[in-house]
């Protein structure tokens, strides 16, 4: 029986990183570690260490993550500055 | 046991029989009573299954296609208008191998408003890839939807499966079917096993896919659609050991000796059969195939020389829908567009059809009632 079903793998549509116009930027300084930013990023290009990390090979700079923050920790900075 | 009830009330019968766990269904004339019979056995308490009451038709089967990806055993009941807006999502649920097993009680389609039986709302959805079958009697009926559920779901075929009879003729109407116990329904039919479900892995369903892959999805399902001959012969003789009702693709009456044999659905099938007894005791040699099922279309099963091919359909431009799918296929063909929009197809008609069919003669005749 042949379907189309697909299953979760990395990067199954390429690096779509290169989409981006806004990279968003975390300010250690200011991020409180509440993780809020990894559980809105819609593409799970955030993983956590003990700051958020930014995967910037698939994240399409959506900017949910800095919209999201409560203590504005994340800029969304133009690409190619 | 006997059971005296309309054939609308038979096909809530023998859906809940089948055990569906989530029925979704909009009213439309003439196939309301059927989904409020299952409401009502759902409120009773005596099917446990969900019912979704939806805001049309296209959300009737869309709640069907969730359901069963979530790996549940589905029923919806439909007609007409309500068939034509769920067409969309017919094609879903075929192209995503969810085997839904829906009735649809065959009406004319408007304006002029009409509630009477054609069946050019099914005709118009021949091509979704849902196995169709006509029936011709409740008892008929109540036998192909519990034999729908085991085809649709054999792991051959994987595809949502149509029942279809006449509004009113069939819907309406109070004839004796002999209904088995549950016990023997259970035996009969196993609980439903899902191709693919979302419950059990992290799976997507239905994204982008390039055009080989497309191409290889559909000509599964063409492939699908031939095992489904075989494995609705298979069903029909299990449950004819069974049960004591023997079932195929089609229903030959007399055909052996025939020199025309008429091809016919639904209702006009058994009215065929009495139009048969009558020609035959007059001398003529006639049989008839009720042809139960449209697709998969059972080619094989027309070998006869000369066939008089009865639509109660109609494709402008082209003629009978099952007529034009037959006459390049058999040596003599003879098209007949008769009981369009409800108009009555007695034994009488049958008889007229066959003395024109005999004089080389086919068309659209509107008949009147004799």
């Amino acid at each position: 029986m042949k379907t189309a079903i697909s299953y979760p793998t990395e990067g199954a549509m390429g690096k779509t990183g290169t989409w981006r116009v806004f990279k968003p930027v975390v300010d250690e300084q200011k991020c409180i570690k509440c993780y809020r930013c990894w559980i809105f990023c819609p593409d799970c290009a955030i993983e956590i260490e003990q700051f958020p990390v930014i995967d910037y090979n698939y994240c399409k700079g959506c900017g949910i993550c800095a919209n999201e923050c409560p203590v504005k920790a994340i800029s969304m900075e133009r690409e190619g500055k | 046991m006997i059971v005296i009830d309309t054939a609308n009330h038979i096909s809530a019968l023998a859906a809940k029989m089948a055990r569906p766990k989530v029925i979704a269904a909009y009213p439309i004339t003439p196939q309301t009573t059927i989904v409020e019979r299952l409401a009502e056995y759902v409120e009773k308490g005596q099917l446990d299954a969900e019912f979704i009451r939806v805001e049309s038709e296209h959300s009737a089967m869309t709640a069907c296609i969730a359901a069963e990806a979530c790996g549940v055993r589905t029923f919806t009941a439909t007609s007409s208008h309500g068939l034509l807006l769920m067409h969309e999502m017919l094609h879903w649920a075929g192209l995503a191998r969810l085997p839904v097993v829906m009735v649809n009680v065959n009406r004319a389609i408007g304006p002029g408003w009409n509630i009477w039986s054609d069946a050019n709302d099914s005709m118009a959805q021949r091509d979704t890839s849902w196995i169709h079958f006509y029936c011709s009697s409740n008892q008929e009926v109540f036998d192909t939807i519990i034999q729908a559920y085991k085809i649709a779901e054999s792991s051959e075929v994987m595809l949502p499966a149509m029942i279809s009879y006449d509004g009113f003729i069939l819907s309406h109407t109070s004839m004796p079917a002999e209904i088995p116990s549950q016990k023997e329904i259970d035996e009969f039919l196993p609980p439903f096993k899902p191709a693919w479900s979302i419950v059990d892995e992290a799976i997507t369903h239905g994204n982008i896919i390039e055009p080989l892959n497309y191409a290889k999805v559909r000509y599964d399902m063409m492939l699908s659609m031939e095992k489904a001959k075989k494995v609705i012969e298979e069903v029909g003789e299990d449950f004819g050991k069974k049960f004591g009702r023997y079932y195929g693709l089609v229903d030959e009456y007399k055909c052996d000796d025939a020199d025309y044999v008429i091809v016919a659905m639904a209702s006009i099938a058994s009215e065929a059969k009495f139009a048969v007894e009558r020609l035959r005791s007059r001398g003529e040699k006639v049989g008839v195939v009720n042809l139960r099922t449209h697709r998969p279309f059972p080619y094989e099963k027309l070998k006869y020389d000369k066939l008089i091919v009865i639509d109660r359909n109609i494709s402008p431009g082209l003629g009978g829908v099952v007529y034009n799918e037959i006459k390049g296929k058999v040596r003599e063909a003879y098209g007949f567009i008769a009981g369009i929009g409800g108009m009555d197809v007695s034994y009488k008609d049958i008889e007229r059809i066959y003395e024109l069919a005999k004089k080389g003669k086919e068309g659209f005749y509107l008949f009147e009632v004799s």
